[in-house]
C-alpha cells in the first residue's frame, strides 16, 4: 500500500466527522444534504482502503453499491426540497416544522 | 516515496475542501468545493489502485450528483441569499461539542481494537474491472440487482414527487 491503512481510516474519519459537523451545525437543506455526500464519500474511501488492504475485491463492490444509493438517494432527496420549497418558500428547516400544512 | 506525499497532498486538499463545504454559507461555493473534495477522493481511489472506482467516482458524483445539486440550487434561487439567521451561540457550541466526542469516541474504539493481524500484500490483484465485474455477477448478483430495483423505485419516486401538487 502506498501508506499505512490507519492514515487512510484517520482521513476517512476526519472527513466524516466534518459531515456530522454540517448536519448539526447547517440550516440550509441542501448543505446539510452536501454533508450527508461528504459522509458517504468518507465510508466509500474506507471501504476502498480496507479493500486494498485485504487484497480483495468485496470492499469495491460495496463502495459500488453505495455510489447507487447516494444516486438514488440525491434524485429523491432534491425531489422532496424542491417539493418543500414549493410549498413553503424555504429551505430553511428551522421553519420546516410540520408535516402537513 | 513519492506516492505517499501525493497521498497527503490531496488528503490535505480534502479535508480543507470539506471543511469549506461545510463552513461557507454560500450554496454554489459549497457546490463546487465539493466537486473539489470528490476529485481528490478520485485521486485517493488511484491511489489506493481501485481504478474503475475512481472513473466511477468521477462519473457519478463529480458528474451527476453535483449536477443535480447545482440544478436545485439554481431552481431554488439560494445561489446569493443567505438571509438564514445565524446559529445560536449555545447551539453551535454543542454541535461542535458533540462532533469532538464523536470523533474522539472512535478514535478511542479503533486504539482499542485488535492489532494489525497481516501485512498488506504488496501485489494488489483485485484491482481491474474484471475482478470486480466478476464479483458483482457472480457472488453479488443478488445485491447488484436489488440496487437497480432501488434505481427504479427512485425514478418512479422522483417523478410522483416533481407532480404539480402533491
Amino acid at each position: 500500500m502506498v501508506v499505512p491503512l490507519e492514515h487512510v481510516i484517520a482521513l476517512s474519519m476526519i472527513i466524516f466527522s466534518i459531515g456530522v459537523l454540517g448536519v448539526l451545525m447547517r440550516r440550509n437543506a441542501i448543505t446539510i444534504f452536501m454533508s450527508i455526500e461528504l459522509m458517504l464519500n468518507a465510508v466509500n474511501l474506507a471501504l476502498v482502503g480496507f479493500s486494498r488492504y485485504y487484497n480483495s475485491v468485496d470492499g469495491q463492490v460495496f463502495v459500488f453499491l453505495v455510489m447507487t444509493l447516494a444516486a438514488a438517494e440525491v434524485a429523491v432527496g432534491l425531489a422532496i426540497i424542491i417539493a418543500l420549497y414549493r410549498n413553503r418558500q424555504t429551505v430553511n428547516i428551522d421553519e420546516i416544522n410540520l408535516m402537513k400544512n | 516515496m513519492s506516492l505517499s506525499i501525493l497521498f497527503y497532498c490531496i488528503g490535505t486538499i480534502a479535508i480543507g475542501s470539506a471543511i469549506f463545504v461545510v463552513l461557507n454559507r454560500n450554496a454554489v461555493y459549497s457546490a463546487i468545493s465539493l466537486v473539489l473534495c470528490f476529485f481528490s477522493l478520485a485521486v485517493m481511489y488511484l491511489l489506493l489502485e481501485a481504478y474503475i472506482l475512481a472513473v466511477l467516482e468521477v462519473f457519478i458524483y463529480a458528474g451527476a450528483i453535483m449536477v443535480l445539486f447545482l440544478f436545485a440550487i439554481m431552481l431554488l434561487n439560494l445561489g446569493r441569499e443567505e438571509a438564514l439567521p445565524n446559529l445560536r451561540y449555545l447551539q453551535r457550541a454543542l454541535s461542535i461539542f458533540l462532533v469532538v466526542i464523536f470523533f474522539f469516541g472512535i478514535l478511542l474504539i479503533m486504539a482499542g481494537g485488535p492489532d494489525v493481524l497481516h501485512q498488506p500484500s504488496e501485489k494488489f490483484s483485485a484491482g481491474g474491472i474484471y475482478s470486480l465485474g466478476e464479483a458483482l455477477f457472480s457472488k453479488y448478483l443478488l445485491p447488484f440487482e436489488v440496487a437497480s430495483l432501488l434505481l427504479l423505485v427512485a425514478l418512479i419516486g422522483t417523478v410522483y414527487l416533481a407532480k404539480r401538487k402533491i
